[in-house]
């Protein structure tokens, strides 16, 4: 499938590379962006890989816009023929589900929501066929997922699960976006989870929490002294479904600076992924547990 | 130190020219929305253009400087006082320690710069000075100026008394405001007549407006071309997956509000665009108050770049009138 090429006004290039979100158009906009980096394009200011499209920003006084189209467009017959293997990590985030912050939070947004009277993960849960929450939660925190995106607000992952398509979770986003979402609240919109790196307006289906700082523009946490981000595309998350208890001692970890999240470098191959899903998936968690 | 804040104002923030170069992680570029604004007041002053200035949006804040000093109010028609005496805009005032400066009542246009001899010298966050709030950056904490606030202001080799930047060549919105486009992006998503009603209808800034991005009402909700949606899309016809967000892209989500994204934008999420507004008009956003009458006009490249030159030149200009 060739790549659609917009102009985004006089200063962006913005190229979708497939409507429908696959890891395989993923991989095409991450190999492409790769390229578009290597190649030091003279005038380009900004590079932006997102699920299944990409955007270039570029100084039209230093070049031309049709001669940025013609570079990329070159680029592109590079990155069709690209590996679809990258060295990456996998890292363990844990999620306090069904918490009372994001319930709170829930409840004051009725209103906006398609199921006034249930709570997002029972709405989830009902509309994707599983019998219970719980049954739900398993499928959510199961197989890992791929962050496939950072943005939105400050270093925000966008996550697609590493699952068949027909397992697929898949949710819509609040009728109406909330004003307000909980630091770190974990959730879902269309098949994308996330992770709100900050307080702010979101309109993606709430499920939990995670005690992990994910964002800290002072540079202080232990693990974001060399940048403020912790995320970055190809980065492979799983998430490790804890209770109260261990949510309260995470977190106090996470506030004296004693927290590091468990990581573990791992190269993924996409082609040997979808040859059996369920099995590299468990090979990837005997890679981050070490057994 | 250099300027007390006794009063800040609406949502005084400190601007300069951005930080380029983390996009991708979803920290905008931020700096001043009228970037023309910002730099006269810079030259007026003696700054380097790309000096951190203030940035008051609707009202002025209210000062006390604790050194002498050059300033110099650009942007939105909001009149200078010096202890009380009412002053000139786009012009170099001298104030001294001790003097106060504040404002009138805004008279047009939105956003007022504030450029003080040697810039507002908090420190550079990700290669800029400027507040962006949504992150914590820049700024002072990353937040709007407070009452209480000490300012500090770099040496700054100071700029004759009394230039001003001549009056044909300040820039400023009266009446109704055209935004020039470029059709695209996600444009093909929209049927030919909801497409050709987005043009033709009159729309009106709504009182949702800020740095992030600026809505409009008043318009024919658009109609979609009908389609199944392309996996991971959402249910809705104006989702799509999750993609980026050029600077000055025009979404609508559920069809009904354009919302134009400025310099604090969400870098992506999932919903179409019918477009980008041209980089010459996005100052002019910058200047626009709640209500204001607006219609979207179509452009080509050619002349979205031919209106680029001209802002330049327009800068050029104001830098020949006060060299």
């Amino acid at each position: 499938m060739e790549n659609r090429y917009s102009f985004g006004g006089d200063e962006h290039i913005f190229v979708e590379v497939n409507e429908e979100m696959s890891l395989e158009a993923f991989f095409k906009s991450l190999s492409m962006t790769n390229a578009v980096r290597d190649a030091g394009i003279a005038g380009v200011t900004e590079i932006c890989p997102a699920n299944a499209s990409f955007q270039i920003k570029f100084d039209p006084d230093v070049i031309k816009p049709d001669d940025m189209l013609a570079e990329l467009k070159k680029l592109e017959v590079a990155a069709e023929n690209a590996e679809s293997r990258i060295d990456t990590r996998i890292i363990e985030v844990p999620v306090f589900f069904q918490d009372p912050w994001t319930h709170e939070t829930l409840m004051r947004f009725r209103e906006r929501h398609q199921d006034p009277n249930g709570t997002d993960l029972e709405y989830a849960a009902r509309i994707n066929g599983y019998d219970s929450v719980d049954a739900f939660i398993n499928a959510y925190a199961g197989a890992p997922w791929f962050v496939s995106m950072v943005g939105f607000v400050s270093g925000l992952p966008f996550l697609y699960q590493m699952v068949e398509r027909e397992r697929q979770i898949q949710v819509p986003k609040y009728l109406r976006p909330r004003t307000d979402t909980p630091k770190q609240t974990v959730g879902i919109g269309g098949c994308f989870g996330c992770i709100y790196s900050v307080r702010g307006a979101g309109g993606y289906q709430m499920f939990g929490i995670t005690p992990m700082t994910i964002f800290d523009p002072k540079q202080e946490t232990n693990y974001l002294r060399d940048f403020m981000v912790f995320f970055k595309p190809g980065d492979i998350v799983k998430w490790k479904s804890i209770d109260r208890a261990e949510y309260d001692a995470t977190l106090a970890d996470v506030e004296a600076n004693k927290f590091t999240p468990r990581i573990h470098d791992v190269t993924f191959d996409l082609e040997e992924f979808e040859k059996d899903i369920d099995g590299y998936n468990a090979k990837l968690m005997e890679g981050l547990y070490g057994n | 130190m250099g300027i007390k804040v006794i009063n800040p104002g609406l949502a005084t923030t400190i601007q300069d020219l951005g930080r380029p170069g983390y996009y991708h992680l979803g920290i905008p570029i931020g700096g001043a929305m009228d970037r023309f604004a910002l730099h006269c007041a810079n030259l007026l002053v003696g700054n380097d253009e790309g000096a951190a200035c203030l940035e008051c949006v609707f009202m002025g804040p209210e000062l006390e400087f604790t050194q002498d000093a050059t300033v110099a109010i650009t942007g939105a028609d909001l009149p200078p006082k010096i202890d009380g005496e009412p002053q000139a805009t786009w012009t170099a005032l001298k104030v001294k320690a001790g003097q106060v400066l504040s404002f009138d009542f805004l008279k047009a246009g939105a956003r007022a710069y504030i450029a003080v001899s040697g810039g507002i010298d908090v420190p550079v966050q990700l290669g800029s000075r400027s507040t962006y709030v949504i992150g914590a950056l820049g700024g002072i904490e990353g937040r709007p100026i407070a009452a209480g606030d000490d300012l500090p202001v770099g040496a700054g080799a100071g700029a004759p008394e009394g230039r001003s930047v001549p009056i044909d060549l300040r820039r400023m919105p009266a009446g109704p405001v055209e935004l020039r486009m470029i059709p695209g992006l996600y444009w093909h998503r929209v049927t030919k007549e909801a497409g050709e009603g987005f043009f033709d209808d009159t729309w009106k800034v709504a009182p949702e407006c800020d740095r992030m991005g600026y809505r409009f009402r008043g318009g024919r909700p658009l109609d979609f071309v009908p389609r199944e949606q392309p996996f991971g899309a959402g249910s809705d016809p104006s989702n799509i997956v999750d993609a980026c967000y050029p600077y000055g892209s025009i979404q609508v989500p559920g069809g009904t509000e354009p919302i134009v994204l400025h310099r604090d934008a969400v870098s992506g999420g999932g919903y179409f665009m019918l477009g980008t507004i041209i980089s010459a008009d996005m100052d002019l956003i910058g200047q626009m108050q709640p209500h204001t009458e607006t219609k979207f006009v179509a452009v080509d490249m050619d002349e979205a770049l031919k209106a680029r030159q001209e802002r330049h030149a327009a800068l050029d200009a104001v830098r020949a009138a006060l060299d």
